[in-house]
C-alpha cells in the first residue's frame, strides 16, 4: 500500500530518480528473505570450525561454591572448557556499566546466567560436555519485586554495595526526576475541577526476533579476532569485547552476519565474548548458536513495569498537572536501563501540554532476567499508562476523548516538560483529526460468517455469540537519536569510480541492516545526490568508523544523513575537477542520469568521461546537533535529538463471554517529516503497530520468583496473520529543518500508540477498567490471571 | 541414537518388539520438538514415514462396532483429514484445523497425538465425542488389540500401549449426527489448546458424546454431562420433535462438563478460565449441533 502523501516536503532534493529520494526500490534482501536463501548469521560455516556453549545457571540467585570441568575436559572431541578463571583480561562489560561479568564468578543473580563455556567438534558434543561440568551452588533468595529490591536493608543485594557500580544506590540502577511548573503541590491540586488516578503494569516482552543469536570467531594471525556476527553496533560490541580478551581494539575486527530481527535485543552482548574466549584458547573458528530456549535467556527484553499516574484538569478539559511514579525492574545487570530511565522520565507525561509536572522514574536490580533495549525504549510502558489516564479524564469531564487529546496536545514551539522546545513541526492534534476522521470498518455480517474474522478464528469459538466491537484511540511522543549528551555520530565512505564504462557508487558504513531497509535507503540517497544507477554496500564492517546503533529511531537520520555528506563532498570534488578540466562558471551544476548538467545549458558530459580512471573515495562523519544530560533533579535539559509522535484507532471484537480477542482494523496516522522510502515507511509503521498489539493482548515473558515460565514460542505468542489486522496508513510529511532531507526516524512511535488503543478499543467493548497489559483471556472473564 | 527406517509396518513392528524404547517417529512435529528443546534423547527413533499405509484410510464395517466405520491410518495428516473426512468425522476434521500451522498439519497426525497422549492435543476431544465405541487399533509382533478409546489415556502424556506395540489406526463410527468442536488459545490461530472441546449427537441411540481437552490430567469425557443431556432429549420427546433444548438444560449441560474438568493454573491459563471458557463452548457447540439437527429433521420431513 502507498501512503497517502498529504504534506509536501520542503527540502530541495537535487534531482528526482525513481529509485532515489522519495522512490519506493525493493529492498535487495526481500526476495532471499521470503524464499529462505538469505545466509543468517546462523548460517556461517568454517573450515575446521567447532562449536561453542554456554552452560548456564538454573537459579534466580545463587552462590557459586566450585565449578568442577573435569569430567567435560576428558570428553573425546572437546577442545575447551572455559570459566571466569580462563577470562584473560576485564572480566565485567555492559553497555553503559560495566557490572555484567564475561563468565559468571561469586554469584549468579538471573536464571540462564553464564557461567562456564564449551568447544567441542559437534554441537552434540558440547551438549554433552555441559552435562558433565559440576557446579555447586549455594541457592539464595530472590529479590524480585518491587518491595524487596526497595528495602535492601531487610531483603539484601543484587550486588552488594562494595561491588554496585551504577549512580543511584542499593538496589537503584537510575533514577531520574522531572520536576517543572510549580511541581505537583497542594495549591496546584486544589485548582484542578477533576482529578484522575491509576495504577498500571506492564509485563515483560520480548523483541522476539526469529534468528537466534548466532555469530563465528576466526583466530586472526597476528593474534586478533575477527568476528563475524549479528548485532546492532559493531562498534559498541567491539569496544566491550577487546577489553575482555586483553586485545587492543584494533586486533578485534567486526564484520556484521545475517541478522533476523533485532528490535533492541542485540544492542547488548550474547554469544560475542564467548565465541572469542574459545576461538583464542583453541586457536580455531568458533561459532556459537542459540537454541530458541536459550536465546530467551541470551538476551534482555523489555522492562515491565509499574506505574502511578494522576492527571488533573479544568473543566473544561484543560490538563493542570500530572504527577507520576514508574517503576522499571532492569533485572540482575544494568544493561541500557539508565538510558530507559531518562525516556521514561523525559517522555512519560506524553504529547501534550501539562503546566505542572512532578515525575519520578527508576529502575530496579532485581533476580529477574535482565532489560534493556527494545522497540519504544521506555516511552512504551508510559503511554500505555497516559493514554489510559487520557480516556479516563474524558470519562469524567463527559467529553470525547480524541476532543480532550486534542485541547492538550503539544504543538511546534510547545515546551516539554524537561524545559525543551519542540523547535519542529509536531502535529499531534492533526494526526488525532486524521485518525478519527477515517471510515470506520463494516459491522460484522453474520449472515456470510467467515470464522477467520471472529475472536477465536478457526478455533471456532463463536458463531456471532458474546461479540461486541470497541473502538479505541491512543497517540504517543518518542524521541530519535540518542540523548542526554550523548555524541551519536556516523560515518559513511562513500566511492565514486567507472567500472565497465559506468559510473558506479560503493558506499562503506559500519551500519548494523537488521530488516530496517537501511542499505536500500543509502543507494537511494548515493542515487540522489549522484546521479548514479548503479550502487553497490559494502559489507558492514570495522574497518570504518562507527555508524552508531541501529536503534533510537536513528539509522535513516544518522547513517543516512552520513551517506548524504559524503555524497556531496564527492559529488563537489568531481564538480571541481570539470571546472579544472573544462573551466565551467555555471553554478546550476547537478549530476542527472549519469552526466553532469546545468539547469540552463543542458547535460554537459557523461560523469564516467570526466572521472576517467581516476576514483574519488570520501569518508564523512555525521553529528546531529548536541543535547544535554537532564539535571538530576529537575529533569529540565534539551535533552532530545528529535521526537516523533503517531496516533492510532483500533478496532476491535471481543467475545465478551470467553475473553477472546480480534483486532479487526489498527489505523495510523504518523508524521515522518519526509518519507525517504514510502513503501518501507508503511512497513515500519504497520510492523511496529503490530509489536504493540502484540504487548496489548499476548505477548509477555511469564517470570515467577525469577523463574522464566515460558521460554519458547509454543507459550510466548507473537501475533500471526490471523491475529494482524489490515493496517491503513497516512503518512504526513511535514519537514524537519535539523534533519537530513527533513525527515524523521520511524520505526519506534507506532509500536507507543498500538498498545493502548487496542486496550482502550476493548474496554469500550467490556466496560472493565483493564489496567495491565498483556490483557489477558482471564481479565475479561473474572476468572483470575 | 539410532535410527531406524522400516519399509514395511511387518519390519517396523520388528523394529519395535527388538528395540522396545524406540520412539516412532512421523510428522516429527511433537517429537523434534522435544529432541529440539533437549527434553527427551531417546535411545533410537523410529522412523514411521516409509510405511505407506500409514497414511491412507478406509471405510467399511468392522467387529465390535455398529454401523459405517473409518478405518484412519496413524499418519493421515490433519490437513487430508480435513479435506477428505469432513464429511464422515465432522468433529475431528474441525479439530484437525486448528492444529497448529498449514505446515505442522501437513505433517501432524492422529496417530502422533495419540502416542504423545498430552491431554493438549487436539484430535483428543473428538474421539471421546465420537463415541464409547472409537478403538484404538495397536499391533505389535504379538498381534492385534483394539483399545476403546476411554481406556486409552492412563495418565500425564501416558497412554495403554505396551512397549512393544505401534498404533496402526484408529476406527472411528462415521457421524451419525451433527458434531462439533472448540477450541481456546489466546491468539487467533498456531495455539496450544487453553483447554478444547467436542461433542458428538448420536441419534440412532440417543446419546451424545463430548471431549475435554487441556482441562485434566488425561482427555476425558464429562460422563454426567452426556447422562443429563442425552436423559434431557429422550424425556422431552426432543430427538422427535426438534423442539429447541431450551437455555436451563442449555446452561445446565455446560456446568456439568465444567464440572467434569480438573484444571490446574499454568502459563497458558487458569483453572478457574478453563472451567468458565468449557461451561461457554460446551452450550455452544451443543446449541450449534442441535441447530443442525433440527435443521436435518425439518427438511428430512
Amino acid at each position: 500500500m502507498s501512503p497517502i502523501r498529504t504534506e509536501k516536503n520542503l527540502q530541495s532534493i537535487t534531482t528526482a530518480h525513481p529509485d532515489g529520494v522519495g522512490g519506493s526500490p525493493l529492498r535487495p534482501d526481500g526476495i532471499l528473505k521470503v524464499r529462505g536463501e538469505f545466509a543468517y548469521s546462523s548460517d556461517l560455516w568454517h573450515e575446521d570450525m567447532l562449536w561453542g556453549m554456554a552452560l548456564r545457571s538454573p537459579h534466580a540467585h545463587a552462590r557459586i561454591l566450585s565449578i568442577d570441568t573435569t569430567g567435560a575436559l576428558t570428553l573425546p572431541g572437546v577442545h575447551a572448557v572455559m570459566t571466569h578463571e580462563d577470562v584473560p583480561g576485564a572480566k565485567f562489560y555492559g553497555l553503559e556499566i560495566h557490572d555484567q561479568p564475561a563468565l559468571a564468578f561469586g554469584k549468579v543473580r538471573f536464571q540462564g546466567e553464564p557461567v562456564a563455556i564449551v568447544a567441542a567438534d559437534h554441537p552434540e558434543t558440547a551438549r554433552r560436555a555441559l552435562d558433565r561440568i559440576k557446579v555447586e551452588y549455594e541457592v539464595l533468595p530472590t529479590l524480585t519485586t518491587e518491595e524487596q529490591c526497595l528495602h535492601p536493608e531487610t531483603y539484601g543485594y543484587v550486588h552488594e554495595p562494595h561491588e554496585y557500580k551504577a549512580d543511584a544506590s542499593g538496589n537503584v540502577v537510575h533514577e531520574q526526576k522531572v520536576v517543572s511548573g510549580l511541581g505537583v503541590t497542594d495549591e496546584v491540586r486544589a485548582t484542578a475541577d477533576v482529578v484522575v488516578t491509576g495504577d498500571y503494569e506492564v509485563g515483560m516482552q520480548d523483541q522476539a526476533f526469529l534468528g537466534p543469536e548466532s555469530g563465528l570467531a576466526v583466530p586472526a594471525e597476528d593474534g586478533g579476532i575477527d568476528l563475524f556476527v549479528a548485532t546492532q553496533w559493531l562498534h559498541v560490541d567491539r569496544e566491550q569485547i577487546a577489553p575482555v580478551l586483553g586485545l587492543p581494539e584494533y586486533k578485534v575486527r567486526l564484520t556484521l552476519a545475517g541478522v533476523g530481527g533485532a528490535f533492541g535485543g542485540r544492542e547488548d552482548l550474547s554469544m560475542q565474548i564467548h565465541a572469542c574466549l574459545l576461538a583464542q584458547r583453541t586457536g580455531r573458528p568458533v561459532k556459537i548458536v542459540y537454541s530458541r530456549e536459550e536465546s530467551f535467556f541470551g538476551h534482555v527484553h523489555r522492562h515491565p513495569a509499574r506505574l502511578s499516574y494522576e492527571h488533573g484538569a479544568t473543566r473544561d478539559g484543560r490538563l493542570v498537572y500530572c504527577e507520576a511514579r514508574i517503576v522499571l525492574d532492569g533485572g540482575a545487570y544494568a544493561s541500557s536501563s539508565p538510558a530507559v530511565v531518562g525516556n521514561a522520565a523525559s517522555l512519560g507525561i506524553g504529547p501534550y501540554e501539562v503546566p505542572n509536572v512532578n515525575m519520578l522514574a527508576l529502575a530496579l536490580y532485581s533476580n529477574n532476567p535482565s532489560c534493556g533495549a527494545m522497540r519504544g525504549f521506555g516511552a512504551v510502558q508510559a503511554c500505555f499508562a497516559y493514554e489510559t489516564q487520557m480516556d479516563k479524564l474524558a470519562a469524567a469531564l463527559d467529553m470525547d476523548p480524541v476532543e480532550l487529546r486534542r485541547l492538550n496536545a503539544v504543538s511546534q514551539g510547545s515546551v516539554m516538560p524537561t524545559g525543551q522546545e519542540i523547535d519542529a513541526p509536531a502535529p499531534v492534534a492533526e494526526l488525532l483529526r486524521r485518525v478519527k476522521a477515517r471510515p470506520l470498518p463494516p459491522a460484522l455480517d453474520l449472515t456470510d460468517l467467515d470464522l477467520r474474522d471472529l475472536p477465536g478464528a478457526l478455533s471456532n469459538t463463536s458463531h456471532g455469540e458474546g461479540i461486541v466491537r470497541g473502538v479505541g484511540y491512543a497517540v504517543g511522543i518518542k524521541n530519535v537519536g540518542f540523548s542526554e549528551g550523548f555524541d551519536d555520530y556516523s560515518t559513511a565512505r562513500v566511492r565514486l569510480e567507472v567500472i565497465g564504462g559506468e559510473p558506479v557508487a560503493m558506499v562503506h558504513t559500519a551500519m548494523a541492516e537488521v530488516g530496517q531497509g537501511g542499505v536500500t535507503v543509502q543507494g537511494q540517497i548515493v542515487r540522489t545526490e549522484l546521479g548514479v544507477e548503479r550502487v553497490t554496500i559494502h559489507p558492514a564492517d570495522t574497518e570504518v568508523g562507527s555508524a552508531g546503533s541501529t536503534s533510537a529511531s536513528r539509522q535513516t537520520y544518522m547513517t543516512g544523513g552520513a551517506v548524504k555528506l559524503a555524497a556531496e563532498a564527492v559529488r563537489n570534488e568531481l564538480l571541481a575537477l570539470g571546472r579544472r578540466r573544462y573551466g565551467w562558471t555555471w553554478n546550476d551544476l547537478s549530476l542527472v542520469g549519469g552526466k553532469v548538467v546545468s539547469a540552463s545549458a543542458g547535460p554537459l558530459v557523461p560523469i564516467a568521461d570526466l572521472l576517467g580512471d581516476s576514483a574519488i573515495d570520501v569518508t564523512r562523519e555525521h553529528h546531529h546537533r548536541p543535547t544535554v544530560a537532564f539535571d538530576k533533579e529537575t529533569g529540565q535539559g534539551s535533552g532530545h535529538v528529535q521526537y516523533c509522535f503517531c496516533a492510532h484507532r483500533a478496532v476491535v471484537d471481543v467475545d465478551v463471554e470467553l475473553g477472546l480477542v480480534k483486532v479487526v482494523e489498527l489505523a495510523a496516522v504518523q508524521d515522518v517529516g519526509r518519507a525517504i522510502n514510502p513503501l518501507s515507511v508503511v512497513g515500519q509503521i504497520q510492523g511496529g503497530a503490530t509489536q504493540g498489539l502484540g504487548l496489548a493482548v499476548m505477548e509477555e515473558i511469564v517470570v515467577k520468583d525469577g523463574k522464566v515460565l515460558n521460554p519458547s514460542f509454543t507459550d510466548y505468542l507473537i501475533p500471526t496473520i490471523l491475529d494482524t489486522p489490515p493496517q491503513p496508513v497516512e503518512v504526513l510529511e511535514l519537514a524537519d529543518e535539523h534533519a537530513p532531507y527533513g525527515l524523521r526516524g520511524v520505526g519506534e512511535a507506532p509500536t507507543l500508540s498500538s498498545t493502548p488503543a487496542v486496550v482502550a478499543a476493548i474496554r469500550q467493548a467490556t466496560g472493565l477498567a483493564l489496567n495491565r497489559v498483556p490483557v489477558r483471556p482471564e481479565h475479561l472473564t473474572g476468572t483470575g490471571g | 541414537m539410532e535410527f531406524l527406517r522400516p519399509a514395511t509396518w511387518d519390519e517396523a513392528l520388528a523394529a519395535k518388539a527388538e528395540h522396545p524404547s524406540a520412539l516412532p517417529i512421523a510428522g516429527g512435529t511433537d517429537v523434534m520438538v522435544e529432541l529440539n528443546f533437549d527434553r527427551r534423547r531417546p535411545s533410537a527413533l523410529l522412523d514411521l514415514n516409509r510405511v505407506g499405509e500409514l497414511t491412507k484410510w478406509e471405510s467399511g464395517r468392522f467387529e465390535g462396532q455398529e454401523g459405517e466405520v473409518i478405518r484412519l491410518g496413524a499418519a493421515v495428516p490433519y490437513a487430508r483429514i480435513t479435506r477428505e473426512l469432513s464429511a464422515q468425522l465432522p468433529g475431528l476434521a474441525l479439530a484437525a484445523d486448528t492444529v497448529g500451522s498449514p505446515q505442522i498439519r501437513n505433517r501432524g497426525s492422529v496417530g502422533g497425538n495419540l502416542g504423545a497422549a498430552s491431554p493438549a492435543g487436539d484430535a483428543h476431544p473428538a474421539l471421546l465425542a465420537a463415541g464409547r465405541d472409537v478403538l484404538v487399533e495397536a499391533q505389535s509382533v504379538r498381534g492385534t488389540r483394539l483399545i476403546p478409546i476411554d481406556a486409552f489415556y492412563v495418565g500425564v502424556k501416558r497412554h495403554s500401549l505396551e512397549a512393544d506395540e505401534l498404533i496402526r489406526a484408529v476406527r472411528i463410527p462415521v457421524a451419525d449426527g451433527p458434531q462439533q468442536f472448540s477450541k481456546i488459545g489466546t491468539r487467533n490461530a498456531m495455539v496450544i489448546a487453553v483447554c478444547a472441546f467436542a461433542v458428538a449427537l448420536h441419534p440412532k441411540n440417543g446419546t451424545v458424546g463430548t471431549g475435554i481437552g487441556s482441562a485434566a490430567p488425561t482427555p476425558r469425557r464429562a460422563a454426567e454431562a452426556e447422562e443429563f443431556i442425552a436423559g434431557e432429549l429422550a424425556e422431552r420427546g426432543l430427538w422427535q420433535s426438534g423442539a429447541l433444548i431450551g437455555p436451563a438444560a442449555t446452561r445446565r449441560f455446560g456446568e456439568l462438563v465444567a464440572a467434569a474438568a480438573s484444571p490446574i493454573d499454568d502459563v497458558r491459563g487458569t483453572a478457574a478460565y478453563r472451567r468458565h471458557a468449557l461451561a461457554v463452548m460446551a452450550r455452544r457447540t451443543l446449541t450449534w449441533t442441535w441447530d443442525a439437527y433440527t435443521h436435518s429433521l425439518r427438511s428430512a420431513a
